[in-house]
């Protein structure tokens, strides 16, 4: 079944406390290339069927009412995933 | 129960009447500080009515505590699932309404005010990324809301912070807008506990009726209970609001 992927992000100036906390254990690991981390999130919205333009739009809104905070933080990608 | 409550209400004027006030207090699956919320309430002289948050009755309240906890688990955000439940769109229409419900977010709850967007702002995990427990001291900012009118403007309380999403962050022009309309209720006093922009630990909106902080005035309302030095300074939240009832149209 095809999934409709949508990945959140903080927004760019609010400060990511989880991200630092994964910056700074990095290079304790070895991993000293990395300046930075910003953690996000990922949902994958499964559907049954065919994904219509309509299903695609009521994926975006449910993207910007429910699975962000437009206060705090962006929808940087809706997208299609077939299996 | 302690007899030392402070007085409450303008007992001046005979048209008013303090007795019968009813004060819902909300609870969702999650919800941990209800029992206590409600238990202040009852200290301050009102009657505590159990809203629970699927249903649609506001039964007739003067006004809502919305208690701490971990509604929903915080999954997704914390108060981002509470947000939707029919209980929740009542509450926002009667704060929106003309009545101007009086309503009091705590914690959990400010964070469900803020999704809602009755509230600006929001809360993202403590800057130093851990749980935090102690007696927390705060600057009232301002005393001209609901559920702040019987303190005194710049009076240091203390009541108790535990939280571990409590960095209250917004954009600077939401930030400047609050300051300049006064509408940064409380703010932290010394260290800032958990990184809030300008260390502001509560917030109301323009016309006062709506309050949210992230520490608990509930567990701060009886003496041997709450903080040592100063232990009832929460009771004053639950007073004002019978004060603010007492003293407007409703």
């Amino acid at each position: 079944m095809p999934r409709i992927v949508v990945d959140v992000m903080l927004k760019p100036e609010i400060l990511d406390p989880q991200g630092k906390a994964i910056a700074g254990a990095l290079p304790r690991l070895g991993f000293t290339s990395f300046e930075a981390v910003r953690q996000g999130k990922r949902f994958e919205l499964t559907v049954d069927g065919e994904v219509t333009e309509e299903i695609l739009a009521q994926a975006r809104e449910a993207a910007e009412t429910l699975l962000s905070n437009p206060v705090i933080e962006d929808v940087v990608n809706v997208e299609v995933v077939e299996d | 129960m302690s007899t030392e409550l402070p007085l409450i209400g303008d007992y001046s004027a005979p048209s008013n009447e303090l007795s019968g006030a009813r004060i819902g207090v909300v609870t969702f699956p999650g919800t941990l500080d209800d029992r206590d919320a409600a238990r202040a309430v009852r200290a301050a002289g009102a009657e505590a009515v159990s809203l629970w948050h699927a249903d649609t009755d506001l039964q007739d309240v003067d006004a809502v505590v919305i208690p701490g906890g971990f509604s929903y688990g915080d999954y997704l955000r914390a108060g981002a699932i509470s947000r939707f439940a029919p209980m929740m769109a009542k509450i926002a229409d009667a704060a929106n309404s003309d009545a101007k419900l009086p309503v009091l977010g705590i914690c959990n709850g400010f964070q469900i005010l803020t999704e809602s967007h009755l509230l600006p702002g929001s809360m993202i995990k403590n800057d130093h990324l851990k749980f935090i427990c102690r007696d927390q001291l705060l600057r009232v900012e301002n005393n001209q809301t609901a559920w702040t009118n019987g303190f005194e403007a710049g009076q240091e309380i203390t009541i108790v912070l535990k939280n571990q999403d409590g960095q209250y962050v917004a954009d600077e022009k939401t930030l400047d807008e609050l300051e300049a309309e006064n509408r940064i209720a409380f703010s932290y006093v010394g260290w800032n506990p958990n990184g809030s922009r300008r260390s502001i630990a509560g917030v109301s909106n323009k016309a006062g009726n709506v309050v949210g902080l992230m520490p608990h005035p509930e567990h701060a309302i009886e003496v041997g209970f709450g903080p040592d030095a100063r232990g009832t300074d929460g009771l004053t939240f639950f007073t004002s609001v019978l004060t603010h009832l007492v003293g407007g149209k409703k």
